[in-house]
């Protein structure tokens, strides 16, 4: 297997899928008056390139054993997973109408019942020490996939976060690849505020991360960066990707309360527009 | 009971090359024969509980079989959500073996007695809980959770237990009667088994007609079995070294809650205890404290027996 690109498929360039997956998660917000879309636009670029480029997954073999993993650890921006996953084909994306929806498997915080989906995420803390037993066994067994943990910048306040960090590089696994979604925003008001971060990129650098910085909405340096592993030096990658909270809808650009509310049916159109659907 | 364990661990991973080991940082010159012989499939996560769930639940997603090790209280309070949401939501085939049941580890104090383990692991969906009571229901809980494919808890006190029992285990999931009787049957969980055999002893030479069952397997609870060893008896004791709360007692109890006749069931475990109260000294000193020396369970015994109408 190619250790790039991903050999597909008919899935279309990246800035393409990303605005599907935008236009998907609005709707589906919208109609179960669910939350957390801020947290789902300022993550949907790094989805785009994912899945257009980089994981080697197979939406007909699902579970093949050499497939890279992708552990989603941010479990509630869970609306632009499963567009996503309904974009490559894992499962119809008709079925998206039914987010949180009675019955349904798509639940507001990712459930492995969804084909696609490697591991149930949903309190914090919990995504990146399964995806380093993932690396291990992967490594293990010379099988050469790979293992990307998206991570919250507000999951880095757990203290399960940091025993992740800290044991990865000491392990050098070099298959591992975590990335944070750094919108700057977390449940209760700025990270600066809430429990600052800074220097953040310094901080993994001398727990002995490779560390790739990037503007987490550039598809060109979102797929160099998560291209990366692995390095040379045999450490853990992390992409620390600047992104904007709500990114792509002008009125919910960097607002906190887009945490919390679902988009009435005016917002709805008026963030469509903006989007591009 | 701890080297019954590490041996059978080994022979399983000499059988098995998808059997894994995690430890906390804890199993001093314990591990090292195993890590020697599988350096491949040992790691020592380090003081990281949570770290450590999470390792081993990804590790078995991948098809293998991961034991984690620990004393008591880490690799299941300190990491109960991992334990949770990890390791049972997905069923993954993780086996957290615990050091240290109840008060093993006495004098160290009140951060390493282990006392309501078993009932908050065991509230858990899709997790086996086993607390052998002698080094050879040990060998046959680390057997069989080696092959089950489940989530398992195992509970082990520490080291030097004896054998308890003359009969071989022959199926660790039922009760295995230690000592025949039928008029009062104790039914004990994990090594306190030993203080039930002596006290039932002395209690014979007073007249009594006394059984022993040590219950290994918790979870799922063979409520069929209990039934069929205590269906003569008069008086059904049950003997942890656990809190009452959610462990054997309740299960037995449970048991036979919605039957209109049936035995009085005396639970002689932890009590629950005040804030700040001081633990401090042997593990007799703190069974005796506790109520569950030879002396405490053969006078609560015969307190019940002189209920009775004569
Ligand atoms: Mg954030």
């Amino acid at each position: 297997m190619s250790n790039t690109n991903r050999p597909d498929t008919n899935l279309p360039e990246p800035k393409e899928f990303a605005r599907r997956i935008r236009a998907h998660a609005l709707q589906m917000v919208h109609a179960a008056n669910a939350s957390h879309i801020g947290g789902c636009l300022s993550m949907a670029d790094i989805l785009a390139v994912l899945y257009t480029r980089i994981l080697r997954v197979d939406p007909n073999n699902a579970r093949a054993p050499g497939r890279d993993r992708f552990v989603l650890s941010k479990g509630h921006a869970t609306a632009i997973l499963y567009a996503a996953l309904a974009e490559c084909g894992f499962f119809p994306v008709d079925e998206l109408k039914t987010y949180c929806k009675d019955g349904s498997i798509l639940t507001g915080h990712v459930s492995h019942a969804v084909p696609g989906v490697e591991v149930s995420t949903g309190s914090l803390g919990h995504g990146l020490p399964i995806a380093i037993g993932m690396a291990i066994a992967a490594r293990a067994e010379g099988r050469g996939s790979r293992v990307f943990c998206l991570l919250s910048d507000g999951e880095c306040d757990e203290g399960s976060t940091w025993e992740g960090i800290l044991f990865a590089p000491h392990h050098g696994l070099a298959n591992l690849c975590a990335i944070v979604d750094f919108n700057k925003i977390q449940s209760f008001g700025s990270v600066a505020e809430v429990l600052n971060l800074e220097p953040f990129a310094d901080k993994w650098r001398a727990f002995g991360w490779h560390v790739e910085e990037v503007d987490g909405h550039d598809g060109t340096d979102l797929e160099r960066a998560l291209s990366a592993a692995p390095v040379a030096s045999g450490r853990p990658v992390v992409t620390i990707a600047h992104t904007v909270k709500g990114k792509g809808v002008s009125f919910m650009e960097n607002r906190l309360e887009w945490h919390y509310r679902a988009p009435s049916a005016e917002q709805l159109a008026a963030a469509l527009a903006e989007v591009g659907a | 009971m701890r080297t019954a364990f590490v041996e059978s661990l080994s022979q399983a991973a000499s059988e098995n090359p998808d059997i894994w080991l995690l430890c906390g940082d804890v199993g001093f010159s314990v591990f090292e024969p195993f890590a020697t012989k599988f350096p491949e499939r040992y790691i020592n996560v380090g003081i990281a509980e949570q770290n450590m769930v999470g390792i081993a639940t990804g590790i078995a997603l991948s098809g293998k079989t991961v034991f984690i090790y620990s004393i008591g209280n880490f690799p299941t309070l300190r990491c109960i959500e991992q334990v949770r949401n990890d390791v049972c939501h997905h069923g993954a085939d993780v086996k957290i073996v615990a050091v240290g049941a109840g008060y093993a580890y006495s004098t160290q104090g009140y951060t390493h007695h282990a006392i309501e383990d078993a009932a908050i692991v065991a509230m858990l969906p899709g997790i086996e809980v086993f607390a052998p009571c002698d080094p050879q229901e040990v060998r046959a809980a680390t057997r069989l959770i080696a092959s089950s494919r489940k989530p398992s808890y195992l509970r082990l006190s520490r080291v030097g237990e004896p054998n308890l029992g003359s009969g071989a285990v022959t199926d660790i999931r039922k009760p295995r009667v230690l000592r025949d009787g039928r008029d009062i049957v104790i039914l004990t969980s994990g090594s306190i088994a030993s203080q039930a055999l002596v006290a039932a002893e002395m209690l014979e030479k007073r007249g009594e007609d006394v059984g022993v069952v040590n219950i290994s397997c918790l979870k799922p609870f063979d409520a069929t079995s209990v039934r069929d060893v205590t269906h003569r008896a008069t008086l059904v004791v049950t003997l942890e070294e656990h809190s009452l709360c959610g462990g054997l007692f309740s299960k037995v109890a449970t048991t036979f809650a919605g039957e209109a006749r049936r035995p009085p069931i005396v639970g002689i475990g932890i009590e629950e205890q005040e804030s700040g109260t001081s633990y401090g000294g042997s593990r007799e000193a703190l069974l005796d404290a506790a109520g569950l020396s030879v002396d405490a369970i053969i006078a609560r015994i015969e307190r019940e027996l002189r209920k009775r109408p004569r």
